[in-house]
């Protein structure tokens, strides 16, 4: 077995210091009632190469975004991911280390942290972000029970145009608070702002709005910041940071806190997870924030050191009082974001989202050319947009699969009203050739 | 030996690069880029760049580099991080999760092209249901917390569903953080029951607090002292006789694999930490996973999607009308279970079981050991793990801190300090099953060399550690005048 070292001369010297026959007689405090009398009944142990086999098998029966060419978004992106991440990531002295509660000997993590935190708060335009939250979702959550903290406010209005899935999660994470949560309609694909007016007042804590939403469509940040700030709620904004080197900053529309999933930022798309949760506030809310922060200090000897630190906002110190329960949380996706965020750097961010944008609106333009194919909205959109189909878009993208082509995200399950409705997402790795092999094979299948 | 003898690097990425340089590859625009920056309005487009580095792929791969060799690592480093299950990082679950077939799938992709991972999802949650003696397990919640939160929320949804109003949740003073900070977040206020000396449950002070508007009792098995508690069949039976639900932690499962079984002793909810038990990395503090099993009363307040088999096919059920919800946007952090599944089918059902044996194993070692140079928390044999106080070592003035930070010094990672809170000068020490004796001489020679070192020479412990990168650092000044960001120097 060779993850345990120990051999039976070991295991008959350690037993003999101890003072004990038999491991057995190390269990005697187990009730025997409470013993597990049989084997469990799980499949027996195997050998590496076996065991490579299977999980090959298993991940042959999946349509990655190698094999099949992806226009699928709605929350998690094909953005290209350097090379050099991945290589950096798998070393041993970041993968395996804990949370870095020894600084002394967590340096590594701890700067990469102070680096992370200061990529994220300047692409936000905010002041301070933390160090990670456990994705999109959850972020947005812990921005709906920090602004209700923070006004001692019970109502949030999320517009409709956020993630229906972020919507989800704000709602299980804020029953324990007895959170109120209101939407406000996005008929033409962006907040309704008469509407979003007459919702936000004195019991609101917070106004939450996504750009792009959703459907793909920009929203006016700051024209949702001053009905915000108008009732004396805060303005959390969703946002992907991947878009940021060209989609102005929202700190700089008025956000109060910014969230969003950054996935885009070097993390494999994984099924779904793990992914990266962003958090960031302005100044004034910074012992309030939840989850970890790391800060620059200095050492005995003056020299420049980082550490945890404001622990006292965190459930190991503050337990019941805690600003989150959150622990764990994604470190090392954060670590992928970092190395990403240095590799693009100032100009190849800025090069991702024109390369979206265009390949986007090139691919918008081309599949709105199909007899029947419309855009449903008319709003500005950035990487991704909301087709309508004259024929149902779930045997639409099943019929794409087959030409391996990952067509769309049908939005029926997300709305009814958008049962005719297509998401289609375009990242910077598409290319010309593939977003008109789409088109053609649209075409035919909704012909 | 320190690890790393070159000078010390103080570099952080802004402090690197020159305007101009570039560390990315993207290819030329084959579609016409002005066009669509114009169709979006110029009040959305950013007005002034982001300050981001201006650096070559080799700065980066150095810098970054650099920067893991001033950590340290169970790869580098014997981690005794008690209640962190600190083992060995199998490689082969590196090489599985990073196949394109798991690596590279879209969350939205239709579930007639994820069989595969679907497959998997399904058989990873009944081969947790099993080691816990659960009937149904939830792959979602992200971490140990969120697995918390998801029990209680299911507690609190059950408790609804039969019209029953319970307002407190129990948790005993020994509870890590995350049980009392998820408990008060599911909207419940939180009750600390005490415990006696050898960190058990004071059965007279829980009997005291059992009360009508009691939701549920949430305890660490075995407890956070290391100890298996003797009467956990008494306790939960007690609460059952009141109503009162029953939460396992399972924090510390990697004690009693295959030897006991929360379901088993009564418990109706539990959480796995993938991240501790099943191999998961802990990645300098994330991602984890943190699925939960209930029993089957529990099982129609689930988080939605659960992944179902129908026939040969398998799915992702949303119809589940009295869900408690969701807690993370798709389906739980795959890349996690990839490891975790690898894990349990490398290991098999004797295997799991020798884990766990080992574990107590070693952790019994170090303590019979150790007992003679340190006072000990509570009478052994403990379980996975040892928790020991520097009471004696205090007289001199060395702290369970200064032990800490001297072991960093002697090439060791350093034990959990000051928890439990209801120990003093705690240390908390786990060895994990993947260590050989070897290992663990080394550091229990280490460790008694402390002990002499605290009666004779108090002063080099207490000024410890000396071969790190840094020594020890400012932690009020860090909190005083928080830095959280870089800032380019003033020019002048």
């Amino acid at each position: 077995m060779r993850y345990l070292p120990n051999t039976p001369d070991d295991v008959r010297a350690m037993l003999e210091v101890i003072g004990v026959r038999a491991v057995e007689d190390l269990l005697t405090r187990i009730p025997p009632k409470a013993r597990l009398s049989r084997p469990l009944q799980l499949p027996a142990a195997m050998a590496e190469p076996d065991l490579l086999r299977h999980l090959r098998a298993l991940a042959a029966r999946n349509a990655d975004a190698d094999g099949y060419v992806c226009f699928l978004g709605g929350g998690a992106y094909d953005h290209h991911v350097p090379a050099a991440i991945d290589h950096l990531i798998a070393r041993g002295e970041f993968f395996t280390a804990y949370t870095p509660y020894q600084p002394e000997a967590s340096q590594g993590t701890l700067r990469t942290i102070y680096e992370y935190q200061t990529m994220i708060a300047e692409l936000y335009g905010m002041d301070v972000a933390n160090a990670s939250i456990y994705d999109g979702a959850s972020s947005l959550a812990e921005a709906a029970l920090m602004a209700h903290a923070v006004t001692g406010r019970r109502e949030v209005v999320l517009a409709a145009g956020v993630h229906p899935l972020y919507r989800r999660v704000t709602a299980t994470y804020g029953a324990g608070a007895g959170l109120v949560l209101r939407e406000a309609p996005a008929p033409e694909g962006v907040l309704d702002l008469d509407a979003a007016r007459r919702l936000v007042g004195p019991a609101t804590a917070a106004l939450v709005v996504q750009s792009p939403n959703f459907y793909g469509c920009l929203e006016d940040v700051a024209a949702a910041a001053e009905i915000a700030h108008a009732a004396d709620a805060l303005l959390v904004v969703v946002s992907d940071p991947v878009n940021l080197g060209v989609l102005e900053a929202p700190g700089r529309l008025g956000a109060d806190l910014v969230v969003g999933e950054g996935q885009g930022l070097g993390v494999p798309l994984s099924y779904g997870g793990p992914y990266l949760g962003t958090f960031a506030a302005r100044q004034a809310f910074v012992r309030r924030l939840p989850g970890r922060l790391v800060g620059a200090t200095v050492d005995v000897d003056g020299r420049r050191g980082f550490v945890l630190t404001l622990q006292t906002r965190e459930q190991h110190i503050r337990r019941a009082r805690a600003t989150s329960n959150i622990c764990t949380n994604v470190a090392l996706c954060a670590l992928m974001a970092t190395i990403y965020l240095a590799l693009l750097g100032k100009a190849g961010l800025r090069r991702v989202g024109e390369l979206s944008t265009a390949k986007a609106h090139y691919a918008a333009a081309r599949l709105s050319e199909i007899p029947g194919v419309s855009l449903r909205f008319a709003a500005p959109f950035f990487k991704e947009f909301t087709l309508r189909l004259p024929r149902a878009p779930a045997r639409v993208v099943a019929r794409l699969a087959r030409e391996r082509i990952l067509g769309g995200v049908p939005l029926g399950a997300f709305d009814r009203r958008l049962r005719d409705c297509l998401l289609v997402a375009v990242t910077e790795k598409r290319t010309r050739e593939e977003i008109d092999r789409f088109a053609e094979a649209l075409a035919r299948a909704v012909r | 030996m320190p690890y790393d003898l070159q000078p010390t690097y103080d570099r952080l990425i802004f402090e690197l690069g020159s305007p101009g340089r570039v560390g990315y590859s993207l290819p030329e625009p084959d579609v016409p880029v002005e066009p669509a920056l114009e169709a979006i309005p110029a009040r959305y487009r950013r007005a002034t760049p982001p300050a981001l580095p201006e650096v070559s792929e080799l700065d980066v791969v150095r810098h970054y580099s650099r920067l893991s060799q001033m950590n340290y690592g169970v790869d580098t480093h014997f981690y005794p991080l008690g209640s962190c299950t600190m083992k060995y990082n199998p490689r082969v679950h590196e090489t599985a999760a990073r196949l394109p077939g798991f690596a590279r799938v879209h969350p939205l992709v239709p579930e007639s092209l994820a069989q595969g991972v679907l497959a998997l999802m399904h058989e990873l949650a009944g081969m947790l249901a099993e080691i816990a003696g659960m009937d149904a397990v939830s792959l979602q919640p992200a971490a140990g917390a969120q697995g918390e939160l998801a029990g209680v929320l299911m507690i609190r949804a059950y408790h609804e569903a039969r019209g029953e109003r319970r307002t407190k949740v129990l948790v005993p003073d020994s509870a890590h953080g995350t049980n009392p900070a998820s408990t008060a977040i599911a909207g419940y206020q939180v009750i600390e029951v005490r415990s006696d000396a050898n960190g058990e449950v004071d059965l007279g002070d829980l009997e005291r607090h059992l009360g009508p508007d009691v939701a549920a009792f949430m305890i660490t098995v075995p407890n956070t002292l290391g100890n298996f508690e003797p009467r956990i069949v008494e306790i939960v039976e007690l609460c059952h006789s009141r109503g009162v639900q029953v939460y396992m932690d399972g924090a510390n499962l990697n004690a009693i694999l295959g030897i006991t079984r929360p379901g088993d002793l009564g418990f109706d909810v539990c959480h796995f930490n993938l991240h501790k038990t099943f191999t998961t990395p802990h990645g300098g503090g994330g991602p984890g996973a943190g699925p939960v099993g209930v029993k089957a009363h529990l099982e129609p307040f689930l988080p939605v999607p659960v992944v179902v088999k129908r026939g040969d096919r398998y799915a992702l059920d949303w119809d589940r009308p009295k869900s408690i919800g969701k807690l993370q946007a798709f389906w739980g952090n795959v890349g996690m279970l990839v490891r975790a599944y690898a894990y349990i089918l490398t290991m098999g059902p004797e295997g799991l079981r020798r884990v766990s044996e080992h574990a107590v194993l070693n952790a019994n070692y170090v303590l019979a050991r150790l007992a003679p140079y340190y006072d000990v928390a509570a009478p052994g044999p403990c379980m996975h793990e040892c928790v020991l106080s520097a009471r004696r070592q205090k007289k001199h003035g060395v702290s369970a801190m200064d032990i800490a930070k001297r072991l960093l010094d002697l090439g060791f990672y350093a034990p959990s300090t000051y928890f439990p809170l209801i120990v003093e000068e705690a240390l908390m020490i786990e060895p994990t099953e993947t260590e050989s004796k070897e290992t663990l001489d080394a550091f229990c020679e280490a460790m008694i060399r402390i002990a002499r070192e605290a009666e004779e020479t108090p002063e080099v412990v207490r000024a410890a550690p000396v071969t790190t990168p840094v020594r020890r650092l400012d932690q009020a000044r860090a909190a005083r005048e928080p830095d959280l960001r870089w800032r380019p120097p003033a020019r002048g």
